[in-house]
């Protein structure tokens, strides 16, 4: 009886699906490691891996400037006064299948994704239609000027008709990219293989594969251990150990994702712009980004990078100056009680924070802006919990000021998201601002996506940069770095800011 | 009892517990505070792309706005139909995840739990039969080792095995090699506790008058340990594993984490997050089901290996 226990055991731990010996080994595949599940197949729920992971591409590509480059589509014109953009593919494009990209496969998946939350959804298409066998035609109501950058988000990647069932769900990733599908074991597992008959670069390596790490300190190790080639997201405090070794190099690119606080700006205490002056002067930015993202340089008070010069003001920096923060409280009538605290009229100057847990820095970062403005007298209650809240406060009006950690780069042209942010509502945007009582900033935004003149594109851009400066809806604290570790055995790595591609049919072994 | 009269109790039982379980956790998550739409939106398309038209179109596709009543009767005329239904974020179905998350932590279960038995019964038999400075030192190293948090034990695995001495890898699945460490660091910290229930229960076997008789009567240390020990002081050992076996199947998340093993109580943790109800009530169940299934094996294995007092519990 015992035997036939534990021989029963055996055997099922045999039939368990784990013990997969597959073909990719560690010698012929490129190994990659970040903390991101994906929790679908469909690209407009989980796209960035499928994209990254080069399976699946898109009608455009973007340069490391946000510049608009071919992709599935070769070439593109924008006609009627900006109201039709006619896209033509690309000849001889076969999908993983063999099946050949046709127009109307095209505009059939673009059409699906208008009701999905793609980046199309909510533009103004009137229609998407095949015209003959090489072009789509995206016909609009208005001009959209960031159109060209939503066809190059991944949510618009383009699969194969053999990708959908008969429900319209997506049950493979059959896509036209330079690499195939192998293995995937959603969420945290995907194998892919060199497709040989890409229309453009052929991959030189075989296989590589995506293991979600959760853990930072797990996928320290990974990169340590030279078990994982390539790893995404490590934890700063880990990078002066790992630049030690001599199998590893580190390289290190600037996001354009930025550290803000999100502020309700009706709330009677905030409600002035000078209070939020104030409270930014009193964010010692540059020791949060020396001693907690140990990147000095990251520390920023504009909420977009520097490379994305239209929106960022030249020289502009205000540094941290509690004294001065604190006589602009005093003329709005806030002063310091016996606890330290600021009052007015009997009451106290006390916020509530929420951040996530998505980005283990948030938190800490949470944490120092309560300690920073506590010498100002403002009481902060920090309290952590999903990023689902921010919006979630965002539209019921409980948020007070949230820590968030805004990607500006999700559609290549910032134009798109500032849109979002800025301008979606009356109340502003759920990630960006909230109750501002600034009307001309949405107005020139909703007015710049049919701008044509590129200097007048650039100028109101300043101006707008100048407003989110000045007035503050949003206080930036500091920029992100990235800090990749790449294993020496691959050569040819870079890095895409907009994190569409990793790129991977550039990568050969030493 | 009879067998056929357990058996048909303990299937009682699981319908129970299942429904019970079902139930809980149902009227638990809907206790929640927080907007479920804009949690699910979270988990589905991930904390950049998360805002109120991502939640508005979960909760128009998912009928949230319909009333908790309709939902329960909904899932339990589903779960009567063996339909776990689908996740609310990823849209497979409850019972693929389920399978995939719950094949890998009985593997890793399993493994940690062989583990742990090849290390504490040797150890646990060889200090009640040494005694002495063995004991000391073994009960000093068990109580040490329980002392450490897992993900402790895990990192000190990690680093010895995978960093210095290069031979395993450091986390992942797909190959017998990736169930090395996580499995070592779970046999390492079960068998801390469960060396000493060997111990105690050698230790009471061997000084009992029965033990010492059938020395006496002449058989040989060996014979004695193996006709007279073995069977008395494996009842309460069995029923210590099994119990093991299924907080071990649910409370590895710290070792599924580090070690990224895609297991079930770091799945579960995740659906919790993002509020996946489903898949929340799926694994409750599986894990309910596990348990009363676990249960009624152990009793049957302690029943053969004591059929005495001829009562199955």
């Amino acid at each position: 009886m015992k035997n036939k226990l534990i021989t029963a055991l055996l055997g099922g731990m045999l039939l368990l699906p784990a013990a997969v010996t597959a073909e990719p080994n560690q010698q012929n595949t490129v190994n990659i490691q970040a903390a991101f599940e994906f929790s679908s197949l469909d690209p407009t729920r989980s796209g960035f891996v499928f994209t990254r992971m080069q399976v699946l591409e898109t009608l455009l590509n973007v340069d490391s400037q946000g510049g608009l480059l071919p992709g599935l589509a070769s070439e593109w014109s924008i006609e009627d006064g900006g109201k039709l953009w006619r896209l033509t593919l690309r000849d001889q494009v076969h999908f993983h299948d063999a099946s050949l990209l046709t127009a109307q496969q095209v505009a059939d998946e673009l059409n699906r994704g208008l009701n999905k939350t793609s980046a199309l959804r909510g533009l103004p298409i009137n229609s998407i239609t095949a015209n003959g066998d090489n072009q789509v035609e995206i016909k609009l109501s208005a001009p959209y000027r960031p159109l060209g950058a939503a066809l190059a988000h991944y949510s618009t990647a383009i699969l194969a008709d053999a990708a959908y069932n008969d429900a319209g769900e997506v049950t493979a990733l059959i896509g036209t990219g330079p690499f195939s599908v192998e293995e995937i074991a959603v969420p945290h597992k995907l194998v892919v293989e060199r497709f040989d008959d890409y229309w453009g670069q052929k991959a030189q390596i075989e296989y590589a594969s995506y293991l979600t790490g959760h853990r930072a300190e797990a996928r320290v190790l990974q990169a340590r251990s030279g078990q994982a080639d390539i790893v995404f997201g490590l934890d700063p405090a880990s990078v002066p150990m790992l630049k030690r070794l001599p199998t590893l190099e580190i390289v290190r690119s600037d996001l354009p994702r930025t550290l803000a606080l999100k502020l309700n700006a009706g709330h009677r205490f905030i409600a002035d712009q000078e209070a939020r002056q104030a409270l930014s002067l009193a964010i010692n930015r540059q020791g949060i980004a020396t001693a907690i993202l140990r990147a000095p340089d990251a520390a920023t008070d504009q909420l977009l990078p520097a490379y994305m010069s239209d929106w960022y003001l030249d020289g502009q920096s205000e540094a941290y100056n509690l004294e001065k923060a604190a006589g602009m409280f005093s003329q709005l009538g806030w002063n310091k009680n016996s606890e330290g605290w600021l009052e007015r009229d009997g009451e106290r100057f006390e916020l509530d924070l929420i951040t996530y847990a998505d980005r283990p820095e948030l938190t800490t970062v949470a944490t120092a802006v309560q300690d920073q403005w506590k010498q100002l007298g403002v009481k902060l209650n920090v309290n952590v919990t999903n990023s689902s809240a921010i919006p979630s406060g965002h539209s019921d009006d409980s948020l007070e000021v949230a820590l968030i950690a805004r990607n500006y780069g999700i559609i290549a042209d910032p134009l798109g998201i500032l849109l979002k942010d800025f301008a979606s509502s009356d109340k502003g945007g759920d990630w960006g601002s909230l109750n501002w009582s600034n009307t001309w900033v949405p107005e020139t935004l909703n007015a710049m996506v049919s701008e044509n003149d590129t200097a007048r594109y650039q100028e109101q851009a300043q101006k707008i940069a100048a407003a989110l400066y000045n007035e503050r809806p949003l206080i930036p604290v500091a920029s992100y770095v990235q800090q990749t570790a790449i294993n020496k055995r691959l050569s040819g790595f870079r890095f895409d800011p907009y994190e569409r591609s990793y790129f991977l049919n550039e990568l050969s072994w030493k | 009892m009879r067998l056929r009269d357990l058996l048909l109790k303990r299937l009682l039982q699981l319908l129970a517990v299942s429904w019970g379980v079902g139930t809980l956790t149902f009227i638990l998550m809907r206790a929640l505070p927080g907007d479920m739409a804009y949690r699910i939106a979270a988990g589905r398309y991930g904390m950049d792309a998360v805002d109120s038209d991502a939640a508005a179109l979960v909760r128009e596709e998912l009928g949230l706005d319909q009333g908790a009543w309709s939902t329960y009767w909904s899932w339990l005329g589903d779960l009567l139909q063996w339909n776990l239904g689908n996740s609310l974020v990823s849209g497979q179905p409850v019972s693929e995840s389920l399978w995939h998350m719950l094949g890998h932590s009985l593997l890793l279960a399993g493994a940690g739990i062989l583990l742990a038995a090849l290390i504490a019964i040797p150890l646990g038999l060889a200090s009640a039969h040494h005694g002495g400075w063995l004991n000391r030192i073994l009960l000093t190293l068990s109580t040490g080792m329980r002392a450490l948090p897992v993900f402790v034990i895990g990192l000190l695995a990690v680093v010895v095995f995978a960093l210095e001495l290069n031979l395993l890898p450091v986390a992942g699945f797909g190959t017998p090699a990736h169930l090395v460490l996580p499995a070592l660091t779970l046999g390492l910290s079960l068998a801390a506790i469960a060396n000493r229930v060997v111990h105690t229960e050698a230790e009471r076997v061997f000084n009992a008058p029965f033990y010492e008789f059938a020395q006496t009567k002449g058989l040989s240390a060996w014979q004695a340990f193996l006709r007279h020990g073995v069977r008395n002081m494996s009842v309460p050992v069995v029923a210590f594993f099994g119990v093991q076996l299924i907080t071990v199947v649910e409370g590895v998340v710290m070792i599924e984490s580090l070690f990224s093993w895609p297991g079930i109580g770091h799945g579960l943790a995740h659906a919790i997050f993002a509020r996946d109800i489903p898949l929340i009530q799926g694994a409750a169940l599986m894990m309910g089901i596990l348990f009363v299934l676990l249960n009624t094996l152990v009793d049957l294995a302690c029943y053969w290996l004591d059929p005495r007092g001829g009562q199955l519990a």
